[in-house]
């Protein structure tokens, strides 16, 4: 019997009748697995959701059904529904630390998963507790239980979201990005131990990513998503080498590799907003090799090599290595623009209680840090949550003011908080954050945003403001148009464009970018760093780059310094540091990249 | 300030419909009362005392023959300006104060809000009793008064409303630019808690006129002879088993008001998201 069946699932809104999820077709048996890839907005969470029968308040499923263990989901009595989430069915929900309860034990939480579906007698439900920690590898299995979540670290969460989905020995195992959020070591880690268990378990898995080299990892078979609709669906290995849907071929395409350094290539336009596709293929106004055809929606027709596509023009040769652009010159290593001496940050000096209790300091977020960035120069900063990474940025920005330590601009010293420094000061290092939602006030139109700084640092009048905004929306490559708009009328990757719009207003020699493309989706990811580097180069702004993916750093930035544990424990050309890396911790760092993402070292479903 | 399509939402559903309704209508009735008067609401007469409502008494006469309808009229006049400029007064104060405490943070910010905390444990009514009664100052006297005290619970909303969003990017973003403290405070913070203000202003305002026809019955608010609400309940409670007319209309008066103002504060809220605004941490 097919474990898991959908056939034509169309999911709406209740109120447009926008289509969310077109015609989605799959069938999984025991054992199977299948990746869901796209981009944000295309629809695969509402998909994966409705495999456990959930839509979210707004939508319905408006055509098609889901068939799990033979039951149409749709027909399905709300007590026998209940059973089958949890016993048959289970999610791994996004985000672990959202989804434990703060006030409860990790050890109650399972108990309670347990008990829920009287599956397991309670008298033995203690001792499948502990099993259950020892077999999501948590350390210490027997006390682990008694802790909090916060008590525990994010892989840790994980692995104990993990055990709770696994609690009643599900059929079907449905994970939701189940690695985003988590360092790279740490997501290796929890990649290995999904694969594990579904080795020694044999359940079906779902799993929906964006990130490609997560699903490489997990799964046999991936279904590439583009605006609700399922455009290519193959496994694993032969998507990753040779896919055959443009969109497929240009979202693969803007993966930043560690093996083959410089800049991805990005998809131009962005997807059209959920639900609103016209008549044709949705991917035809962004696609190269559009042609009358694809005025006519494809139908999803199988491939002779096994797999399915919906496209009229597929290129079916190999993906094109990315051509290597011209080696990132650092400019000359001119002067130093910023450079830092001995640099540490401490939480806090000590109280005279911890002092009275002989309680040694906590290490310092920062322990001696000394590095310079010279003019021009794009200088990217690497290390594991913790690290102290953001810390540097935000000390030089003059936000978190060090315990010790000098940083000069153009060998002035800078004032250690952003009161102390003078407008000029202020306007030559601008800062970027890592979430546009968060840092672009959501009351203020574009036009408002960027006449801030212009206004501030210049004292533009309001005709020199709007020509100035003009130039700099254009600068982002992004439309006039949108400067009568408000962040929650743009797309996140509008947004991050805008935030960097905002911080080149200032004109300014020293821009500090923090995980500025962490939030963003692969492919815009790409656009937003070719951006950043095209702004840098073509003002001879210097840049500190700080992010978490040694891929993305490698990618961009033309000198690397890795950080672990508030100390710098290698520095050099991004290129070297890649290839030949030195110190042990940098070495894991890109082991750990290449597990994440290597398709070979992958053994695939039996299927 | 407030567009068309939220008044829109607003009118879509009863409550906000009715509350909206009987607001314009008070304010309506306020400003053009004196304009159609019936009969004059401060003329006396012996040989009209406590009449049942009739054609040429609508709505009968008081203790001193007077008119209800007239007197009803206007009896709201008073206390809504007062209760307007109090508004006024605890808005500003408690607003420029709870988002200043908010953005500096720290020791200053849990200082103060102890001293905040302090005072308002001292009970608004026992300050209006040490300066009306005590020291004899008029119903003028009462909006200063009323609006420091009214505008201690301001400072808490206003601070909490704020908290909200100091620790968002885009106000960290301000302060690397080296934006002045007054700039973050009225270009970033403000717009964002700009809607909860304006609703908890118009809660504050029915609070106020409330406690503004507390004390006229009281005697510490309006004097006598201006028609008030108020002070008509207080005049007619010695009658109230013979003429029940008499505190029956200024009593319906007020509370259609105060009922109509929370109702279309309350739809205005959900209207612009006021709600989850307060709830949400993050976006």
């Amino acid at each position: 019997m097919t474990l898991l069946r959908v056939q034509d699932l169309t999911i709406s809104r209740t109120g447009s009748g926008a289509h969310i999820v077109r015609s989605a077709n799959f069938a999984l048996d025991s054992g199977q697995t299948l990746g869901i890839a796209g981009e944000s907005g295309c629809g695969k969470s509402t998909l994966l959701l409705a495999l456990m029968g959930v839509v979210k308040p707004g939508l319905a499923v408006t055509g098609g059904l889901v068939h799990v263990m033979g039951q149409d989901l749709r027909l399905i009595a709300p007590e026998a529904m209940r059973r089958l989430r949890g016993q048959s069915v289970a999610m791994v929900p996004q985000s672990a630390a959202m989804a434990l309860t703060p006030t409860m034990r990790v050890g109650a939480q399972l108990a309670e998963a347990m008990a829920v579906h009287d599956a397991i007698p309670p008298d033995t439900i203690a001792a499948r507790t502990t099993t259950l920690f020892a077999r999501v590898r948590l350390p210490e299995p027997d006390q682990i239980g008694a802790r909090y979540p916060h008590e525990l670290s994010g892989g840790q969460m994980q692995r104990a979201a993990i055990a709770m989905a696994l609690a009643c020995g599900p059929k079907l195992l449905l994970l939701d990005e189940p690695t985003t959020g988590l360092d790279v070591t740490t997501q290796a880690g929890i990649l290995d131990l999904l694969d594990e268990l579904r080795r020694e378990t044999g359940m079906a898995m779902v799993c929906v990513s964006h990130d490609i080299g997560v699903l490489a990892r997990l799964t046999a078979q991936v279904a590439v998503m583009y605006a609700g609709r399922i455009v290519e669906d193959r496994p694993t290995a032969n998507l990753l080498t040779r896919p055959a849907h443009p969109y497929a071929r240009a979202l693969m395409a803007s993966v930043p590799r560690i093996e083959s350094p410089g800049l991805p290539p990005s998809i131009h336009g962005s997807p059209p907003p959920p639900g609103e596709t016209g008549r044709g293929c949705a991917f035809a106004p962004r696609c190269s090799r559009a042609h009358a055809a694809c005025e006519e929606e494809p139908a999803l027709s199988p491939l002779t090599e096994g797999g399915r596509i919906a496209c009229h023009a597929p290129d079916h040769g190999p993906l094109a290595p990315t051509e290597m652009p011209d080696p990132v010159v650092a400019q000359e290593a001119g002067a130093p623009i910023i450079a830092v001496r001995g640099l540490v940050v401490q939480y806090r000096r000590a109280s005279l209680l911890s002092r009275l209790t002989r309680r040694s300091l906590p290490d310092p977020v920062l322990a001696g840090i000394s590095l310079t960035l010279a003019k021009g120069e794009i200088l990217g900063l690497v290390g594991e949550s913790g690290s102290g990474k953001s810390t540097i940025l935000r000390a030089i920005a003059g936000l978190w003011p060090p315990s010790a330590g000098s940083i000069t601009l153009d060998g002035a010293n800078l004032p250690a908080r952003v009161t102390e420094r003078d407008r000029t000061a202020l306007r030559r290092v601008q800062v970027v954050f890592q979430n546009p939602d968060a840092s672009l006030n959501p009351r203020h139109t574009v036009r408002e945003i960027l006449a801030q700084p212009l206004r501030l640092y210049f004292n533009a009048s309001p005709t020199e403001v709007e020509a100035r905004a003009r130039r700099l929306i254009a600068d982002v490559r992004l439309d006039p148009a949108h400067l009568g708009r408000r962040p929650a009328q743009l797309s996140g990757g509008e947004r991050q464009r805008v935030a960097l719009a905002r911080a080149f207003a200032a004109e300014p020699d020293v821009i500090l970018c923090d995980e500025v493309t962490s939030a963003l989706d692969v492919s815009v990811q790409a656009s937003v760093l070719a951006l950043i580097h095209d702004l840098c180069h073509a003002r001879g702004t210097s840049c500190l780059f700080v992010a978490h993916d040694l891929a993305v750093v490698a990618a961009l930035c033309d000198r690397v310094a890795v950080l672990h544990r508030g100390r710098i424990v290698e520095e050099g050309p991004a290129r070297t540091v890649c290839s030949t890396p030195e110190h042990p911790y940098t070495r894991s760092l890109i082991e750990a990249v290449r597990r994440a993402s290597d398709v070979r070292g992958h053994s695939f479903g039996e299927s | 300030m407030i567009g068309a399509p939220i008044l829109r939402v607003v009118l879509s559903k009863p409550s906000g419909a009715i509350g909206v309704t009987l607001v314009v209508g008070h304010v309506m009735l306020a400003v053009l009362s004196p304009l159609v008067l019936p009969h004059d609401p401060i003329a006396q007469s012996a040989d009209l005392i406590l009449q049942m409502p009739s054609l040429s008494y609508p709505f009968g006469t008081d203790r001193l023959g007077r008119d209800i309808l007239s007197r009803v009229m206007l009896g709201g006049r008073s206390a809504m300006l007062i209760a307007t400029l109090a508004t006024l007064v605890a808005m500003v104060w408690g607003t420029v104060v709870g988002l200043l405490l908010a953005l500096i943070g720290g020791r200053i910010d849990t200082h103060m809000m102890r001293i905040v905390d302090a005072l308002s444990s001292i009970p608004g009514i026992l300050i209006v009793m040490i300066f009306v009664a005590a020291l004899g100052v008029g119903a003028a006297a009462l909006i200063p008064i009323l609006g420091y005290s009214y505008g201690l619970s301001v400072v808490y909303i206003a601070r909490a409303a704020a908290l909200d969003f100091v620790a968002r990017d885009f106000v960290l973003a301000a302060q690397a630019r080296g934006e002045a403290r007054s700039t973050i405070l009225i270009r970033e913070i403000l717009p964002n808690v700009r809607d909860t203000l304006a609703v908890q202003g118009a809660m504050q305002w029915s609070w106020l006129m409330l406690g503004i026809t507390s004390l006229s019955f009281l005697g510490l608010g309006v004097a006598p002879p201006t028609p008030d609400w108020g002070l008509m309940i207080a005049d007619a409670r010695g009658v109230m088993p013979t003429a029940p007319w008499a505190v029956l209309w200024p009593m319906a008066m007020l509370s259609t008001l105060i009922v109509g103002v929370n109702l279309a504060a309350d739809a205005f809220a959900k209207a612009l998201g006021v709600d989850q605004q307060l709830r949400t941490v993050a976006a």
